[in-house]
């Protein structure tokens, strides 16, 4: 019973890692139709902050604290910045912008190596969350570990200020009028520019947060972003993109699919039957988990 | 419509295509590259005042954690041998090398160094995996390599010398270790490649002769960084001790899940046979006090020719910087290559491969002597535990150096392993 609560947490706990490296990219990628390649560096960029803040700031909880907001502005600001030098040209060509942002995402790779090195550095948990708390005693008892949680924590208050913005706000608004039906919109009288460089700004951010998360669990290094670019993709497109509901569903199912046939097989074989999963899934609905009906022409 | 269904089916194909050939091509380039050899071996370029050696390490990626510190120390090495007047009264000059944490590009750099730089010797090389890329290279050009980290054994190349500690050197001793101190279940942990499975397929023979249970054994993909699952799995098996065979920065994660699980250096310990000093120091020793590791070199052993070491190498990369058991074998193999070519009175390498038998050194770890038939080095082994301050405390050792026996010939229980 203990293991089975425990794989299950396991699982939502692979899955909240899932969620924050493919929610960024839900947006970039889902809702504007920009494959974004460098969206794994841009969750780099946010590991390295929290590196370098913790190389500046005494205290490991302060400077992961501090982390949170500026990796978002660090990698918001790159993601803007990109799309203002590159990706503003290539709306109309979304595969152009894959072989792009591939690119952009080579180099800032080799930026990262000749500015932190090439071999990976590590940072040092705040010594709140390197422990654990239990949750059943007893003989047997269910522990989950604090940065586990936080990390939980964090993705499920990263997905609430996405969707709250993206309903309640005239930004949000915009967003979803541009999706929709950019033409429209154009003629509505809103700025389609300024609205896509703001969600771009939104989107890489989060992927700034991801990368601070990143760095409770393993190694921060120049590659650790195509490591992760894959499953975020995958989370997308199983998950129906452009939807932030099929994005959140479907990075808690994956999760703990993962965990439990890790545990009961190998995590080698865990993940070939995972991707064996999605091929099938994706024969039976090839537009996803959800898919956004709209009267666009487009 | 849905904006994503406006792709053009075709182009989408097209681009998929267009990706996997370029992907395909650059596979093609590195192959190519590491097969195109001549028949011919290429002789080395002895001609002038310097001979040339390559370093070959990865200087990226998730293995330049441990492989930078290999580099730096052969670098010290050949410094020193430089400094005394170099070898045959030539100086050495050292052609570095990234292997990139990549086995095919390790091949690659292999053939490079060997058919374009000429060089005399190579020195370099950490995972299996790399060992097992660059070994037809070395053979096919009849070329020396000269290995400098424990291995899983089970192997004996005509052109490798291998200064680290197989496994009757350092795996049967620590299994012995954990037997007399009574830990007799364990569970085994390692990266998915070659060292750990077979290092494990000779831990299992090893528990079978000698009454340990093996509760279980799980692999992890090099480089990877998700450890939660195999942290509950570990923890469920109640074993007495975990055996580590993780390399690289796996070990980061693995060891920071490890401590979130609730399990302890008393609770549970991990003896690790791929994390020294340098390691130790970037996991951080608040997650890895108190944990065994199983070595032939600390940078606290005693003796006077460590404490030459140790110094010499602070003061050449910082006194922050610890040294390391891979360190000092690759620190001790540039010294052995020397001896052997100036024994041979000449740098072919079958000369000497011819010189290398007995040929002795008074290495950091004390006197090393040269098997020649093996091509190994006999080696003291050293159980030690993980102190607060990042350094290794000997715990154990084997009272001195044990001959080196790859095949485990002498071990009834390994008779089914080669």
């Amino acid at each position: 019973m203990t293991v089975i609560l425990g794989q299950t947490f396991t699982g939502i706990s692979i899955g909240a890692v899932l969620l924050l490296i493919a929610l960024g990219l839900s947006l970039t990628f889902g809702q504007m139709n920009v494959i974004n390649m460098a969206h794994g560096e841009f969750i780099m960029a946010g590991a390295y902050t929290t590196y370098v803040l913790q190389k500046s700031i005494a205290g490991a909880g302060i400077s992961l604290l501090v982390a949170l907001p500026v990796a978002f502005l660090v990698s918001g600001a790159l993601g803007a910045l990109l799309e203002w030098l590159l990706i503003r040209r290539l709306y109309l060509r979304p595969l152009d912008t894959l072989l792009v942002t591939w690119g952009v995402s080579l180099m800032l790779q080799q930026l990262a190596r000749d500015v932190f090195g090439a071999p990976n550095v590590q940072t040092r948990a705040p010594e709140r969350l390197t422990g654990n708390i239990t949750l059943i005693g007893g003989a047997d008892p269910l522990t989950v570990a604090n940065s586990r949680l936080f990390i939980l924590g964090l993705a499920v208050a990263a997905v609430a200020s996405l969707a709250l913005t993206l309903r309640l706000t005239p930004l949000g608004r915009r967003i979803r009028a541009v999706v929709q039906n950019r033409d429209l919109a154009e003629v509505s009288g809103i700025s389609t520019a300024r609205v896509d460089r703001t969600a771009f700004f939104l989107g890489s951010g989060l992927a700034g947060i991801a990368g601070v998360a990143l760095t409770l669990v393993g190694p921060i290094g120049p590659t650790m972003g195509t490591n992760v670019i894959i499953d975020a993709f995958l989370v997308i497109v199983v998950g129906g993109i452009g939807q932030l509901r099929g994005t959140v569903i479907v990075a808690f199912v994956l999760g703990v699919l993962q965990s439990v046939l890790e545990y009961s097989t190998t995590v080698s074989v865990a993940k070939v039957l995972v991707l064996v999963a999605i091929v099938a899934f994706l024969q039976w609905r090839p537009q996803g988990l959800y898919t956004l009906r709209t009267r666009s022409l487009v | 419509m849905s904006s994503a269904s406006s792709f053009p089916r075709r182009r989408v194909l097209a681009c998929g295509a267009a990706f996997a050939a370029v992907v395909a091509l650059s596979a093609c380039g590195a192959k190519t590259d590491a097969a195109g050899s001549s028949e011919k071996a290429v002789k080395a370029d002895v001609s002038g005042d310097t001979v040339k050696v390559g370093l070959l390490n990865s200087l990226s990626g998730t293995m330049a954690i441990s492989e930078v510190t290999v580099r730096d120390s052969l670098r010290l090495a050949i410094d020193e041998i430089n400094a005394s007047g170099g070898v045959l009264g030539k100086k050495i000059q050292p052609i570095s090398e990234d292997g990139a944490s990549d086995w095919p590009t390790f091949a690659e750099k292999a053939q490079k160094l060997i058919q374009n730089d000429r060089v005399a010797a190579t020195f370099g090389c950490w995972t299996s995996a790399s060992r097992k890329a660059v070994k037809p290279v070395f053979e096919k050009n009849r070329s020396l390599l000269f290995y400098p980290v424990q291995y899983e054994g089970l192997e004996q190349s005509p052109y490798i010398f291998y200064t680290g500690a197989t496994t009757n050197q350092q795996i049967v001793p620590a299994l012995d270790y954990l037997k007399g101190k009574g830990l007799k279940k364990l569970y085994l942990v390692g990266s998915d490649y070659v060292f750990p499975r077979t290092a494990n397929k000779i831990i299992q023979a090893y528990a079978e002769a000698n009454g340990m249970t093996i509760l279980g054994e799980d692999y992890a993909p090099l480089g990877s960084t998700e450890f939660s699952t195999i942290a509950n799995k570990v923890k469920a098996s109640k074993a007495d001790a975990v055996f580590n065979t993780l390399n690289g920065d796996s070990n980061v994660a693995f060891f920071k899940e490890y401590k979130s699980a609730g399990l302890t250096a008393k609770s549970m310990p991990v003896v690790s046979v791929s994390i020294a000093e340098e390691e130790v120091k970037s996991i951080g020793t608040q997650y890895l006090a108190g944990q065994l590791t199983a070595w032939n070199y600390y940078q606290t052993t005693e003796g006077a020719a460590n404490d030459r070491f140790v110094k010499a190498y602070k003061a050449r990369y910082g006194q922050d910087k610890p040294t390391s058991d891979p360190m000092e074998a690759a620190y001790t193999s540039v010294h052995l290559w020397k001896a052997m070519v100036e024994k041979a009175g000449s740098f072919d390498p079958e000369k000497v491969k011819a010189a290398a038998d007995g040929i002795t050194f008074d290495a950091p770890e004390g006197e090393v002597t040269v098997d020649g038939p093996t091509q190994h080095i006999h080696k003291t082994a050293r159980i030690g535990r993980i102190g607060t301050d990042g350094l290794i405390e000997e715990v154990w050792d084997s009272g001195g150096p044990i001959e080196p026996d790859p095949y485990l010939k002498d071990y009834s229980w390994a008779s089914d392993l080669s």
